[in-house]
């Protein structure tokens, strides 16, 4: 049976509102950059470097990090609740889409760690 | 033209299949749909669709045309032939009946959920519960529904999350209520909607809005419904 126990904050309206939020976290954040490679062409690592670790840039960044984890947790769950259900995998489907839950947990664990620590050497 | 028409008889067929007939429309006027049906069915009475008031009214002959929901009465059959072919399904992700005739449980239980009449727990006055008429204004474009389930049973979220996802017909009941000024469950109707699946597996694709026979637009009842629920809940 498809429950909501694995939705993020389990009510459709903080979800709803999470995902809008983290949503313009993001937009800002891909501004923020892209906007920085429009004013500095031709910048390469060196200066990519020293932008980045700039205390609010590390934050900034952290913060669109968990925007991401968040934003991309509830479109997936989302997406495992419509497809993987009984109608197309039967008695298994609870199974499949447990499976499938912790896989998306684990990548996007993975990706989290990864980002911060990337980061974070920067500080 | 040629006309395919969904077949099921469950007593009788182990599976559905498309019953190809070759039919002749008289040259000089359209018909709807309806009248089509009427002809195949003239000539083979075991052929099975809901109708009643052949008007747009009743809402019962709400089937897939070409694709498209809507109601056979009222959907004129030049509008939605093509290269004079025309493919007649039963309203798609609700279980068939016979032939063109869908179980609309699953349809009125959401429907049900959603309380569909006035709550108002003050004691009710001598004479009436009055209403100004900007009050009554914003009831209009949500009353009209008739319930012939066009909308929702074109919405993807309905067919994945039938039992969990109220649909747009429900979800456009449930604002007419929110939005009466006579009502006073407000709260506790949003507080019913609030988990991930009742009002939030709407994506907003409006195929709801593009398949009303009413032309009424559950998405942005729906729309309404969220702003009431972030008005209230943050």
């Amino acid at each position: 049976m498809v429950t909501n126990v694995a939705s993020l904050g389990r009510s459709g309206l903080s979800d709803f509102l999470v995902q809008r939020v983290t949503a313009v976290i993001l937009a800002l954040f891909a501004l923020c950059v892209a906007g920085w490679f429009v004013v500095n062409p031709g910048a390469g690592h060196a200066e990519l470097v020293r932008y980045f670790s700039s205390p609010a840039m590390l934050m900034f960044a952290t913060l669109a990090v968990a925007s991401l984890i968040a934003h991309a947790w509830i479109g997936m769950w989302t997406i495992g609740t419509d497809y993987l259900r009984p109608h197309y995998f039967g008695r298994l489907a609870t199974v499949v889409r447990f499976a499938y839950h912790v896989a998306i947990a684990l990548v996007l664990f993975a990706y989290a760690a990864w980002a911060i620590a990337v980061i974070w050497r920067l500080a | 033209m040629e006309v395919s028409v969904y077949r099921f008889n469950p007593e009788t067929d182990e599976s559905p299949r498309m019953q190809d007939v070759t039919v002749d429309l008289p040259a000089d006027r359209d018909m709807m749909v309806l009248d089509l049906l009427e002809m195949l069915k003239a000539r083979d009475p075991s052929l099975s669709y809901r109708r009643s008031c052949r008007e747009g009214v009743c809402g019962s002959d709400g089937m897939n045309m070409n694709g498209k929901n809507g109601l056979a009465c009222i959907t004129p059959v030049s509008e939605v032939a093509r290269r004079g072919r025309l493919v007649l399904r039963p309203l798609p992700g609700l279980p068939v009946v016979r032939d063109l005739v869908v179980d609309m449980t699953q349809f009125y239980k959401q429907y049900e959920r959603v309380k569909p009449y006035l709550i108002n727990d003050s004691p009710p006055p001598a004479q009436e519960r009055l209403q100004s008429p900007e009050e009554r204004e914003k009831l209009d474009g949500l009353y009209e529904c008739i319930l012939c389930a066009c909308c929702t049973t074109s919405c993807p979220s309905f067919w994945w999350n039938p039992d969990k996802f109220v649909g747009p017909a429900g979800l456009l009941q449930a604002y007419r209520f929110l939005a009466d000024s006579r009502d006073t469950a407000t709260a506790e109707r949003l507080a019913e909607l609030e988990d991930p699946f009742s009002v939030f597996r709407c994506r907003g694709i409006m195929n709801c809005v593009s398949v009303c026979p009413r032309d009424l637009n559950p998405t942005r009842a729906i729309g309404k419904i969220k702003s009431m629920m972030v008005t209230h809940g943050t």
